[in-house]
């Protein structure tokens, strides 16, 4: 259904190429292709159940912890293959972050949450890990808010503070790509506008992804968007053309109301 | 202007309801009196009586021949060093199985087998498992033995701390797994760093309340600990230990013994008292937290 890849105005990080997903039987993406541009944010759209969060969580191998679910095709990554058996899920998983729906913070402190992926891949003394502590937090905006408390539990900042705490927590390993799993979908008009103004800051450094529900979020913060239904890709292509100047039908319906 | 006008003369169905509501309420709360009723009569006996049993004595002396005055001092460190090492047989052995269950058995034949097994040793009754342990332990070594009593609790307590690991862990969001597993952090650091640390209070609960259990146990204790009228730390003779001389004291036709089997009564109920309060606030504050 999807034309040839269209050109980017930035070099591709994540080439998908023929990528099929099935839940047991359900087959839940046909042949997706596309490209993830360096640096820019990607927005996946589409009604309930149309694979979009399906498609995101393949290129982290989310899936990989469910009996059942499988992808066939190529995520290429690197030069390499992501859903090759042979790829390393940790080296992957510390390259390509994921933010998810609901905030997640761990039951520890704010400080210990952030400190818990670094200590993952990277022995640092105490006072380097206090610096990368800083640093996270200040990229995902939160540094000042949180600056007196950082050893107060991350479960007692508020819900839009939780989500960028766990921005700072995926940042925090220094990934190239981040995954955004409907980030502000749980936030209220003015925590959403922060993520936003964040997501706009993190592209400088970082490649982003992001599946939203919401269709004026993803004209806001996209540069490219992706238009699903029903496990197919419908239209892929520049934030702007996809917004203003659909070449497919049911995009248009999509995008302007008419259904979904 | 309504939309549903009230129909005019007496609304029979609202009225059944009510009474039906009535009859209900007033049933159970006498219910609920019912039982209450029991529970402060023994709680009232045993305080009553075990108050005014109590005396420093008790904390120092070793149980006494008819006739002499005396304290409950060895069965009390006998009770305290079964209870202990039955605690650190099963709590270790009870996480683990209950990790294995909610965290690796999802959907698994041996561990719905396991979780089987688990729930039929969990309404066995004591004695079974006493004398389970007689025949495993007691009859091969000869004689009845402090440790053969620590085995028998640890038996107790395993399904209780199997039983509340598994819950509490499957309480834990699988969302919480996700974002350790989507770090990079591999499936054990996820359950001992991130797992772990939200089950924690419900899991140190469930060990509280193991213990509150095992700690007023006669039955499996007759068979394999008995009781030592002596002094004695060693864990490869009989020990005394509260529940069993409470049951011999009890038994006898001394009226000191009497006195002093009701000051031990009162002892394991406020310890287990103390233990389930401790068990409660520790919950409380986890669901605090979490919501």
């Amino acid at each position: 259904m999807t034309s040839m890849p269209i050109s980017l105005k930035a070099p591709s990080k994540l080439q998908v190429r023929d990528v099929n997903f099935y839940y047991g039987e359900y087959h839940a993406l046909k042949n997706i292709s596309l490209d993830i541009a360096t640096n820019m944010v990607t927005a996946f759209i589409g009604p309930s159940g149309c694979g979009k969060s399906t498609l995101l969580r393949t290129f982290n191998r989310m899936y990989e912890l469910y009996p059942g679910q499988r992808a066939s095709g190529e995520i290429v990554f690197d030069g390499k293959n992501i859903l090759s058996p042979r790829a390393d899920l940790f080296r992957l998983r510390a390259h390509i972050g994921m933010v998810f729906q609901k905030p997640t913070p761990f039951p520890m402190s704010i400080y210990e949450n952030i400190a818990f992926g670094v200590r993952l891949y990277e022995k640092l003394s105490r006072s380097s890990m206090d610096d990368r502590v800083e640093w996270a937090l200040q990229q995902a905006a939160l540094w000042g808010e949180v600056k007196d408390k950082l050893h107060q539990s991350g479960m007692s900042l508020s819900g839009g503070q939780q989500q960028r705490l766990c921005i700072a927590r995926a940042i925090a390993v220094k990934p190239e790509v981040v995954l955004l799993d409907e980030p502000a979908s749980a936030l209220d008009p003015i925590s959403t506008l922060k993520i936003e103004e964040l997501i706009y800051e993190l592209k400088k450094n970082y490649t982003l992804v992001i599946v939203t529900h919401n269709m004026q979020q993803a004209a806001r913060v996209s540069d490219y968007t992706a238009f699903m239904y029903l496990g197919n890709m419908v239209e892929f292509g520049d934030t702007n053309s996809i917004f203003t100047n659909p070449s497919n039908k049911q995009t248009e319906d999509y995008i302007t109301g008419r259904y979904g | 202007m309504a939309l549903n006008p009230k129909p005019a003369g007496i609304d029979w169905r609202y009225l059944r309801r009510r009474t039906v509501n009535i009859i209900n309420l007033t049933a159970s709360v006498l219910g609920t009196l019912f039982g209450l009723f029991w529970l402060l009569w023994i709680l009232w006996t045993t305080a009553s009586n075990g108050l005014s049993a109590i005396s420093w004595q008790l904390f120092v002396q070793a149980t006494p021949s008819p006739g002499n005055t005396g304290g409950l001092a060895n069965a009390i460190v006998g009770s305290l060093i079964m209870v202990g090492l039955a605690t650190a047989i099963g709590t270790p052995i009870g996480i683990l199985a209950g990790t294995y269950l909610a965290e690796f058995g999802r959907k698994k034949l041996m561990a719905d087998v396991i979780r089987f097994i688990n729930d039929i040793l969990l309404s066995a009754p004591s004695i079974i498992v006493g004398l389970f342990v007689y025949e495993l332990i007691v009859v091969r070594l000869g004689r009845f033995s402090a440790l053969a009593g620590a085995c028998a609790l640890a038996l107790i307590m395993l399904p209780v701390v199997i039983r509340t690991t598994e819950e509490m862990l499957r309480l834990v969001p699988h969302t919480l797994r996700e974002a350790a597993l989507a770090l990079g952090a591999p499936r054990w650091k996820v359950i001992t760093g991130v797992a772990y640390r939200a089950a924690l209070n419900g899991i140190l609960t469930g060990i509280l309340l193991a213990v509150a259990r095992i700690a007023g146990e006669t039955a499996p204790l007759l068979f394999t600990a008995l009781n030592n009228q002596f002094w004695s730390v060693d864990l490869t003779q009989p020990m005394a230990n509260l529940p069993v001389v409470i049951f011999q004291f009890a038994m006898s036709p001394y009226k000191e013994w009497h006195a002093l089997a009701w000051a031990g009564s009162l002892l394991i109920t406020l310890s287990v008292l103390a233990l389930s309060i401790f068990a409660r606030t520790l919950l409380r504050k986890t669901r605090m937290e979490q919501s």
